[in-house]
């Protein structure tokens, strides 16, 4: 069978110790044996490693942070449509998403396609409201609570125990032990990311994920658990491994099939020894270990990209429980004229 | 007591349990006496076979055998 042509354009192209999915899924769709890509990737800084990455990335373009507003974004994915005539783009980063998702329409015209959640299973995702997405679909989820101010830390100890989760609005999350620490976590987090501040209540169990495609009737494409083996100082799976868990996988479409979610997705639970489940967290978009199930057989890379194109996509339920991801690091040697084209053009 | 369905024990000592990833290795004996739960035997079963199989003083094999079946229960390798 003969290959389609399509190009893909693709954030996310920081493969660093807290990585992003662009490079993952790029491999994904890579391995495609549907589509004959030529993948763009879009990065925001340039030392993105995706960027130079040449047998995965055949031409990189610089593009400006949401926080320029969106109409600067569009202005560039215009010039760069211009010249690449994306058929799909996929945004990897959660922070970038609601601009992609309002873009839509617009990225349409331009004749680019996507596969986002909608707005609405956005929003009522958001580690702020987790206990009302809880509530409404009959998920069991830990308590939490949003705090904007230091003034209200001393009040949590009335509502949950320590240790408590202390976490960004989109990254990072701590444990902390004290109210003190709790001070020291939210001044960390929300000099990076801002504010609200999201307090949890911690679940003592073992944290279990699912990567996960929704086709947007409520019907999961393909879903993969998996535990962390081995965690970084930064709390990302440096190993993991797949799981036969019919639970995990029960939960994930329960939630596909209520909400009705469309796109990729992430989902972190806690397993408690009594073997109840935690939602903790819905990513909205395929995380960094995405190609760990293309290599457990399930390419949710190349069904997003078809989902995209608005292809029909059967459902993938078998996997391979018992593979294994390990990360590495890899030194990659550029010449400084690489460098020197993108800073200077923007594109390489 | 049963092994847990999720359990995959390898020739070569290998005891993977795929529901939590949690891997594990045990020496011969520990695989024959896994073998045995396999076949239905009741720690009552195994220690007389391990008795009548090996030089072993009675206290020691009784120490012994239910320490390990206590850590395979611990470790959810085998159930009641």
């Amino acid at each position: 069978m003969e290959k389609k042509k399509i190009t893909i354009a693709a954030t996310g192209l920081n493969n660093i110790d807290n990585p992003g999915p662009g490079v993952p899924f790029i491999r994904g769709v890579r391995e495609s044996k549907e589509f004959d890509s030529r993948i763009i990737g879009l990065a925001y800084e340039n030392l993105e490693p995706g960027i130079y990455m040449h047998n995965l990335i055949d031409k990189s373009y610089q593009i400006p942070y949401p926080s320029s507003g969106s109409d600067v974004l569009l202005r560039r994915i215009e010039y760069i449509n211009k010249i690449e005539k994306i058929d799909v783009l996929i945004p990897n980063f959660d922070a970038e998403l609601y601009t992609f998702m309002k873009s839509s329409d617009k990225l349409k015209e331009m004749g680019i396609s996507t596969f986002l959640p909608t707005l609405e299973q956005f929003e009522e995702r958001h580690k702020s409201v987790l206990p009302e997405f809880g509530k409404k679909y009959d998920i069991k989820v830990p308590g939490s609570k949003t705090i904007f101010s230091e003034r209200e830390i001393p009040d949590l100890v009335n509502e949950y125990k320590y240790p408590m989760l202390v976490k960004g609005k989109y990254y990072d999350a701590y444990v902390a032990y004290t109210p003190e620490q709790v001070r020291m976590y939210m001044n960390k987090i929300s000099s990076k990311w801002g504010l609200p501040i999201i307090i949890q209540e911690f679940v003592v169990g073992t944290e279990v994920n699912v990567v996960a495609l929704g086709d947007g009737n409520g019907i999961t494409i393909g879903a993969v658990p998996m535990r962390k083996q081995y965690i970084t100082d930064k709390g990302k799976a440096w190993a993991g491994i797949t799981l036969d868990d019919t639970n995990l996988l029960e939960i994930t479409n329960k939630i596909i099939s209520k909400t009705k979610w469309r796109g990729g997705m992430e989902l972190e639970m806690i397993k408690t020894n009594e073997d109840d489940y935690y939602l903790i967290e819905i990513n909205p978009r395929l995380p960094a270990w995405v190609y760990l199930s293309v290599g457990a057989g399930q390419n949710l890379p190349e069904a997003l990209v078809k989902l995209a194109l608005g292809e029909k996509v059967e459902p993938m339920t078998k996997y391979k429980n018992g593979t294994l991801f390990i990360r590495y690091s890899y030194d990659l040697i550029c010449d400084i004229s690489e460098f020197e084209k993108l800073t200077l053009n923007g594109e390489l | 007591m049963k092994i847990n369905k999720k359990i995959a024990v390898s020739e070569s000592g290998f005891v993977f349990d795929s529901s939590t990833g949690d891997s594990f290795s045990v020496n011969p004996l520990g695989i024959e006496i896994i073998g045995m739960v396999r076949d239905n035997k009741t720690e009552d079963d195994i220690r007389k076979i391990l008795s009548e199989k090996y030089e072993v003083s009675v206290p020691v094999l009784e120490k012994s055998l239910s320490d390990f079946i206590g850590s395979l229960r611990s470790a959810k390798i085998i159930e009641d």
